[in-house]
């Protein structure tokens, strides 16, 4: 390539005490192309991202942009030089129109705007209407409307952090298109993911990040996945191969026509959802979060109670009335996809995190606490799951949510549970972590425990579960054998294009 | 964990030194008399613990549902309820002509405390309706209920037309502890509700259950504790110990029903439990701080011409610096410049 890169970084280091975020990193990101930055959870993208949007500022090294050495002290430096990043998250305000959250940020009259952003729409493919409310936007629509956004700033590279780890499967197919678009419009795009396969389909360009550290440049398209992924996590895959299923046993969990209005204007309402989970199999449920999952799990595990007892059944007996602890006592067991605040209390230690949900297990005489049990417990726990703490003492807050997440899972399976909830069960833990987590689910199957899990991975699902349902605006699909379905026909449910 | 409390101790006293030169008083002896000259006698001393046996047994109380997110802020209401409850029996039966006067005494006070504050668990579990403005009204009404029965059914026929009861009888009032002082047992009831309050916070399942739903609610949720028991408990507790403390008051240096009743032991208590770290032990500590700075306060406005309204201000920036260095230890300040959107 003739001309100078566009952005061009040479030796940038990051250091948060005494974590080495970024080590000498060197990158080139070029006019026209786009460029994956790959890596597992923890690896440093996001620092390094932070660093070029300048939210952060790097401790050492340079960042040169068309040759020109820069110092962003604010993101505002970096927008201004054509810089423009759509967040994981995203940042709208749900009670505002599409034109309202845009001229936030954008300076114009709404009028102006409001054409502008559906001329941007039909020229890259980003269709949505400016007056629409943003509550009542897909997932998708508002990817576009953060996109048009920072289209509106003109800028020259655009960054994506995880950009389709929300997405249904065709709004990923239709995403891409646009950012085909755009790079043939000579736009620089940074796409930062983890999913090898889209890295390998879009990107022309593949820096991996390990350990803080670029451990490879290389060209996408000439990598399988599997090779793909040894650079990334610097060892051979996992190797996650598991007995198949032995035929389901006796039914523990049923739900039947389960129905519940929405508790806010932004919640979900719940029809008729039947399921039936049965001894030694994993059921899943795919759907994009926010369409009735916390409702369900909520309901499923007694924090809301649901409106007639038998529209739910754990273990052959009616419980729609009982509480969580109670369910407890017939077998369940939940944990929950929030860690911090509801699956553990951040403030307290590890010992007293196992009291949450397992003071059953003797830990309790005549009321008071027997710190010896509950240290042992825990101490059990954090051997058996390969959590990674100082030990029983250590709070719960400080811990990375991938060990508090076993901690969790370890706590609930430690319980001898005979039908579990496991809702998001590898949201935001590294890819070794979320290996681990899936065998014990798969272990548990095997012991005979009945699992239902929600989840909005699609791999995971696949990987885990005999059955799966989707849950779309509130209804569940029918069973789908996993081995008769594919992510497409799953998709188009997700969607609602199937009911 | 006592760096907060001693730096805003200190800092309250910079402060009041200021202040105290401000209004042109002499504030080295204003200070002293405040803080060591409660020392300096046996009688004062004693006197200090007189006033720390309400606030260490009202502040454990309150401090249980402190911890669970339960704000009674009206436990001067439960405090004049639980004195009115006890009064009952010595105006009823002033010839002290009822078998065990002085336990039927604190147990009708701690049942009027106790129900007092239920009311306000009720509308809260009910309605949804905010105890903190509900236990604040309900102390405002029990002041009025105060001195309605003063003012008309239980006034003193022969007290001069003075808003106050009988004097009680003699086995109405509680045995004092050390002879020559008016430091009586309730000084017991309150070290005893300490030692409770410690056992089951830091020891027992329900006192787990209560700083869970304090610390985190939505985990308390998915653990399955009951979220209005813990508004019931909460409340039922504070109240409960407010309205002994109530019967103490009346029973011990009071010796019958008056006004001055409503002495605002109830909100300082709010003061001595934050100040406590809302934490067993610690309350022990702040109940006798706080006491000390009540009766200094008093030998202040007379050695040193300090307003009374002085101690009250000592007291509101001890809480006020309290919170702040708790805040400040905790978390670090972060100047964003301002960036624009």
């Amino acid at each position: 390539m003739s001309q100078p890169a566009l952005l061009r970084l040479a030796g940038v280091s990051k250091r948060y005490g005494t974590v080495q975020a970024n080590h000498e990193i060197d990158l080139e990101v070029h006019s026209g192309s786009i460029h994956a930055v790959l890596g597992e959870n923890g690896a440093g993208k996001s620092t390094l991202m932070k660093l070029i949007y300048g939210v952060e500022q790097p401790d050492s090294g340079h960042i040169r942009w068309n040759g020109q050495e820069v110092h962003f002290a604010r993101p505002s430096d970096a927008q201004a030089l054509g810089i423009g990043m759509v967040f994981q998250h995203f940042s709208l305000f749900e009670t505002l129109s599409v034109v309202q959250n845009v001229s936030l940020m954008i300076p114009g009259k709404p009028a102006d705007l409001a054409q502008k952003i559906t001329d941007l729409g039909d020229q890259f493919g980003l269709s949505v209407d400016p007056h629409a409310m943003v509550h009542r936007l897909s997932v998708g629509e508002r990817q576009r409307v953060e996109i048009i956004r920072c289209l509106l700033l003109n800028p020259k590279l655009l960054i994506l952090d995880e950009p389709t780890s929300v997405l249904p499967p065709q709004n990923v197919r239709r995403l891409f298109e646009t950012l085909r678009k755009l790079q043939a419009d000579g736009m620089a795009i940074l796409f930062i993911s983890h999913k090898l396969d889209e890295i390998r389909e879009l990107c022309d360009t593949a820096s991996v990040l390990r350990g803080g550290e670029v451990t490879g440049r290389v060209d996408p398209r000439e990598h399988d996945a599997r090779s793909l992924a040894q650079l990334m996590i610097g060892r051979e895959m996992p190797n996650v191969a598991h007995a198949a299923p032995q035929p389901p046993g006796a039914e523990r969990l049923r739900l039947n026509a389960l129905g519940h209005p929405r508790a806010s204007r932004f919640g979900t309402t719940l029809d008729g959802i039947d399921l039936k989970l049965r001894s030694g199999e994993i059921v899943g449920i795919a759907g994009i979060s926010g369409n009735g999952q916390q409702e369900l799990a909520a309901l499923i595990s007694g924090e809301s109670r649901a409106q007639e007892p038998g529209m739910i059944e754990i273990m052959g007996k009616k419980v729609g009335h009982l509480g969580p602890m109670a369910r407890r006592k017939l077998g369940f067991a939940f944990v929950p996809e929030e860690r911090l605040g509801r699956g553990a209390v951040p403030e307290m230690s590890l010992a007293d995190n196992s009291l949450l949900t397992a003071h059953s297990r003797s830990m309790l005489s005549r009321g008071f606490i027997r710190r010896s049990v509950e240290r042992a417990f825990t101490r059990e726990c954090i051997e058996a799951f390969d959590v990674r703490t100082p030990g029983p003492d250590a709070e719960a807050g400080a811990m990375s949510g991938g060990n508090l997440q076993k901690f969790i899972l370890g706590r609930e399976i430690m319980l001898n549970p005979d039908v579990m909830l496991v809702s998001q069960p590898t949201w935001g833990v590294d890819i070794g972590a979320a290996t681990a987590i899936r065998k014990r689910l798969l272990d548990m199957r095997d012991q005979g425990c009945a699992i239902l899990v929600i989840s909005e991975e699609m791999d995971e699902l696949f990987e885990l579960c005999s059955k799966l349902h989707v849950l779309h605006n509130g209804r569940l699909s029918p069973a789908l054998e996993a081995a008769e379905t594919t992510p497409q026909e799953i998709g188009r449910y997700m969607i609602g294009a199937e009911t | 964990m006592l760096t907060a409390p001693v730096l805003a101790l200190v800092l309250t006293c910079l402060a009041s030194l200021v202040l105290f030169a401000a209004l042109g008083k002499p504030a080295g002896a204003a200070l002293h008399a405040l803080l060591l000259k409660p020392f300096l006698s046996w009688y004062s001393f004693s006197e200090v613990l007189l006033k720390m046996a309400p606030l260490l047994l009202i502040a454990q109380g309150l401090a249980i549902g402190f911890r669970a997110n339960v704000f009674n802020i009206g436990a001067e209401g439960q405090f004049i309820v639980g004195a009115l409850c006890a009064s009952a029996l010595p105006v009823y039966f002033p010839d002290g002509d009822f078998p065990l006067m002085l336990p039927a005494m604190i147990a009708f006070g701690a049942l009027g405390g106790t129900v007092y504050a239920l009311i306000a668990a009720a509308l809260r579990t009910r309605f949804g309706a905010s105890e903190i403005l509900v236990t604040l009204m309900l102390a405002l009404i029990a002041v009025q209920i105060l001195n309605y029965l003063l003012l008309g059914p239980w006034k003193d026929p022969r007290g001069f037309n003075f808003p106050q009861t009988v004097m009680f009888p003699d086995n109405a009032m509680l045995p004092i502890l050390f002879d020559g002082t008016r430091t009586n047992i309730s000084l017991i009831f309150a070290l005893l509700a300490s030692v409770f309050a410690y056992l089951m916070m830091q020891h027992h399942f329900r006192g787990y259950q209560l700083r869970t739903a304090g610390l985190a609610p939505r985990a308390a949720l998915y653990a399955g504790f009951s979220a209005p028991r813990m508004v019931w408990l909460g409340l039922g507790l504070g109240g409960l110990a407010a309205g002994i403390a109530g019967a103490s008051e009346v029973a011990g240096p009071l010796g019958q029903l008056q006004r001055s009743v409503t002495s605002g032991y109830g909100y300082a208590a709010i003061i001595v439990a934050y100040v406590g770290g809302l934490n067993p032990l610690g309350i022990i500590g702040s109940s006798f701080l706080i006491s000390v700075i009540y009766i200094g306060g008093d030998s202040a406005t007379v050695s040193a011409g300090l307003p009374v309204a002085a101690v009250e201000v000592f007291q509101g920036l001890l809480l006020f610096f309290y919170l702040m260095t708790f805040t400040l230890i905790r978390f670090r300040i972060e100047i964003d410049r301002k960036v624009p959107a």
